[in-house]
């Protein structure tokens, strides 16, 4: 997969498999909230896993658990490398 | 044994992440000995049990499973209230076990940390520490426990591991005060919105990190290959449709059975009833009204109780989350989430265990809006009404000679249901149950072996559920429609010796209209309230094709969509041995007359009532389960009035549409 330039780096793109960190959690809401409380915040190892058939939603690994979140919230949460 | 007053009840509350093992563990520490209401008002289920704590009789709330305490969803607002001693009529806990899972530590850690901050004594209860060993890591308690200042018990609520500790630990720190193991910094609130949340994982990282010793990462994976399988793109789907397909036949193949012993078994208490009473109206009641009402519900139990084991067997192994993964993408197109799709599925059995299985959807209009469109799917009790017409009217027809119409028919009503139901559900989630794209954070748990015991508490607390508030609605109901159906008396009911000729057969557990003794029956059906009832709606029936005495057997039918068949045979004074397939039945109804001789079906108005049957809301067992789980008349209502809207708008333009076509 090509590989955009690192801050634009989000779950949605980070290929299959790859070890990665998270670098910020956008958004304000109670999604985002929930996110954070489940363990998804900024400084924490995570791996995205794979997709649904139909290509959402997306299970990710944080934490030592999987986390299944749809493309819409898996975009606001940037990584690096 | 004097410390047993009012005084000395201790009130304790078991919080846990889902998944954590808090239900085993709930019914490991209080067994058979539970109570399930709900929660005033709302619909979180509230469960309570006795637990002995030595000599003390424990009284233990099983709090709804939480990731946090925040109060942003029902379930958490109502557990936080139920921590702080806010709910009333329940006294504030006087100690928290909290359950957590040792194979998710972190997280699970996380709503600990937040339950520390009620100043409420906690014990934590780790669990699955028997699989974190097993995978060959190592969990130092004594460390564990030291850190976080609280005393931590290691459980395996299968072997009873632990629980008599927990017990004697629960005690201890019964009314001393709690120490919070970690300070909060005051900045950390200026540190944005989220600091705490911050500040929390800062500090189970640092505990995890001193208790805690992983082996190799690879090691714990089974789930990830299982998960290769079950999720697949291609396979996982094929394996979806064939567990379903397994389970629906299990359903259906293992419940007739039971089913016609119960149909039997309460037809022949009515019979018994009528053989040792004087027959009269007390008698009629009891048998027609009563044990007919009743027994009419109970026979869906076997259904209720074997869909039941099997949702809680795919919930416990881990497979349901995986469905609604994989399900998610399909189901958001409509605007419902991917957990709604198994209780819409389920409904094609019977609406009331798909709408009982709504609960596992968070979102509460998500959860409403599921629940309104379960009973567009056909379930099993439309299929004698399907069967009737279709061998009526439509019976050996085929079209290019070889595709039946009968089984076209039968597709397009499903098709028609299901058509609908996505086209509601549609406009719904973009006007009264309006809500942003419900967020989709699931958990996908690993997969376990399920706890046999669990799942059976879990189906017998489903079914006792279904009895006791359903049954006592169904009831009432039931003695209403008799009523109506039985009085005023057209003849003076004549004494006769015995009760064999009264018809005591359900079809399909269904009301049984009343019998009458001497006298005929359609005479008595046509003087009496519902009769009445009949020709008072005639003028609005007719533009749909129907005649009075049509529209009787629809108006019986509000009760259970089956009973049309049973009152079809009273009107039309079929021998008392009718069912769906009897061939007395089927041509009494090509035969009927309307009251001025014309033929009162065609097959237009044959499907016209098919159409009326698949949009119609015609099952006071689903309308009491609905008044259940939305716990307000005005769903139910709702769900009434528009289905009964669609349903008759959809058969007007079906008759309708079918005349100006040049058919009927």
């Amino acid at each position: 997969m090509e590989m955009r330039s690192d801050d634009n780096l989000t779950l949605t793109n980070l290929p299959f498999g790859r070890d990665a960190r998270v670098t910020a959690v956008n958004g304000t809401g109670r999604v985002t909230r929930r996110l954070m409380e489940m363990g998804v915040i900024p400084g924490v190892a995570v791996q995205v896993v794979k997709t649904a058939p139909f290509g959402d939603p997306m299970e990710i690994r944080v934490r030592g658990y999987s986390l299944a979140m749809r493309k819409n919230e898996a975009d606001a949460i940037e990584v690096s490398l | 044994m004097n410390d047993s007053g009012i005084n000395t009840q201790v009130t304790i509350a078991l919080a846990g992440n889902p998944n954590a093992g808090k239900t085993t563990l709930f019914n490991s520490l209080t067994g058979l000995k539970q109570k399930v209401a709900n929660y005033p008002g709302v619909t979180v289920e509230r469960k309570e049990g006795a637990w002995r704590l030595n000599d003390k009789a424990a009284n233990l709330i099983d709090l709804p499973g939480l990731y946090s305490l925040d109060a942003t969803s029902l379930d958490e607002h109502i557990a936080r209230d139920v921590i702080t001693g806010e709910q009333s009529g329940m006294p504030k806990p006087d100690a928290i076990v909290a359950v957590v899972d040792a194979t998710n530590l972190e997280r699970n850690l996380y709503l600990v940390m937040q339950l520390f901050e009620f100043g409420v004594p906690v014990v934590i209860a780790l669990t699955m520490i028997d699989v974190f060993e097993k995978q060959k890591h190592e969990i130092d308690v004594e460390m564990l426990s030291t850190l976080l200042k609280t005393p931590v018990v290691a459980i395996n609520a299968k072997s009873g591991r632990g629980k008599d500790e927990l017990a004697a630990k629960v005690k201890e720190v019964l009314h001393t005060t709690p120490v919070v193991p970690y300070v909060f910094d005051e900045s950390d609130d200026e540190a944005g919105p989220h600091g705490k949340i911050f500040s929390r994982y800062n500090f189970i990282s640092g505990v995890v990190q001193e208790s805690v010793w992983h082996s190799d990462q690879k090691q714990h994976r089974l789930s990830e290959k299982i998960d290769r399988v079950l999720t697949h793109k291609f396979f996982g789907l094929v394996i979806l449709v064939a567990i379903l397909l397994i389970v629906f036949q299990t359903i259906f193949s293992w419940a007739s059975l039971p089913m016609d012993l119960l149909e039997k078994g309460f037809g022949s208490l009515a019979d018994l009833v009528r053989a040792a009473l004087p027959a009269g109206i007390l008698t009629d009641l009891l048998t027609d009204g009563i044990i007919a009402g009743v027994g009419g519900v109970v026979v869906f139990l076997p259904q209720i109780l074997l869909l039941f084991f099997f949702i809680s067997l795919l919930e416990d192994s881990g497979y349901m989350s995986r469905a609604a993964f994989l399900l998610d993408k399909l189901m958001s197109r409509v605007g419902l989430h991917g957990k709604a799709f198994l209780p819409l599925i389920s409904s094609f059995a019977c609406a009331i265990p798909g709408i009982m299985a709504t609960r596992t959807i968070e979102s509460r209009r998500d959860r409403f809006a599921t629940i309104m469109i379960a009973p567009f799917m056909s379930c099993s009790a439309r299929l004698p009404v399907y069967t009737l017409m279709i061998a009526a009217f439509f019976a050996g027809q085929t079209v290019l000679g070889f595709i039946s119409v009968g089984a076209l028919l039968m597709l397009a009503m499903y098709a028609l249901g299901i058509i609908v139901a996505i086209g509601v559900g549609f406009i719904l989630k973009r006007t009264i149950l309006k809500a942003p794209p419900p967020p989709f954070l699931m958990e996908l748990p690993p997969y376990r072996l399920p706890n046999l015991r669990t799942v059976f508490q879990n189906m017998l607390t489903r079914a006792f559920l279904f009895l006791k508030r359903a049954g006592t609605v169904i009831l009432a109901i039931s003695i209403i429609l008799w009523a109506l159906m039985y009085f005023p008396r057209h003849s003076e009911p004549p004494v006769v010796a015995g009760g064999s000729t009264l018809s005591t057969e359900f079809v399909d557990g269904s009301v049984q209209p009343p019998a009458i003794a001497g006298g005929s029956d359609s005479e008595q059906l046509k003087h009496s309230f519902a009769g009445q009832l009949g020709h008072l709606i005639e003028p609005v029936i007719q533009p749909l094709g129907f005649d009075w005495k049509i529209g009787v057997a629809l108006i019986a039918s509000f009760a259970a969509r089956e009973v049309l068949v049973s009152t079809l045979s009273i009107i039309y004074n079929v021998g008392k041995d009718e069912n769906e397939e009897s061939e007395t039945l089927i041509s009494a109804v090509r035969d009927a007359k309307t009251d001025d001789g014309k033929p009162a079906w065609t097959p237009l108005t044959a499907l016209t009532l098919m159409v009326f049957f698949v949009l119609a809301m015609q099952c006071m067992s689903t309308i009491a389960v609905v008044r259940r789980e939305t716990n307000s008349w005005s769903w139910p209502l709702f769900m009434v009035g528009y289905m009964t809207v669609l349903a008759y708008v959809g058969a007007l333009i079906t008759y309708q549409g079918g005349k100006a076509l040049g058919f009927g």
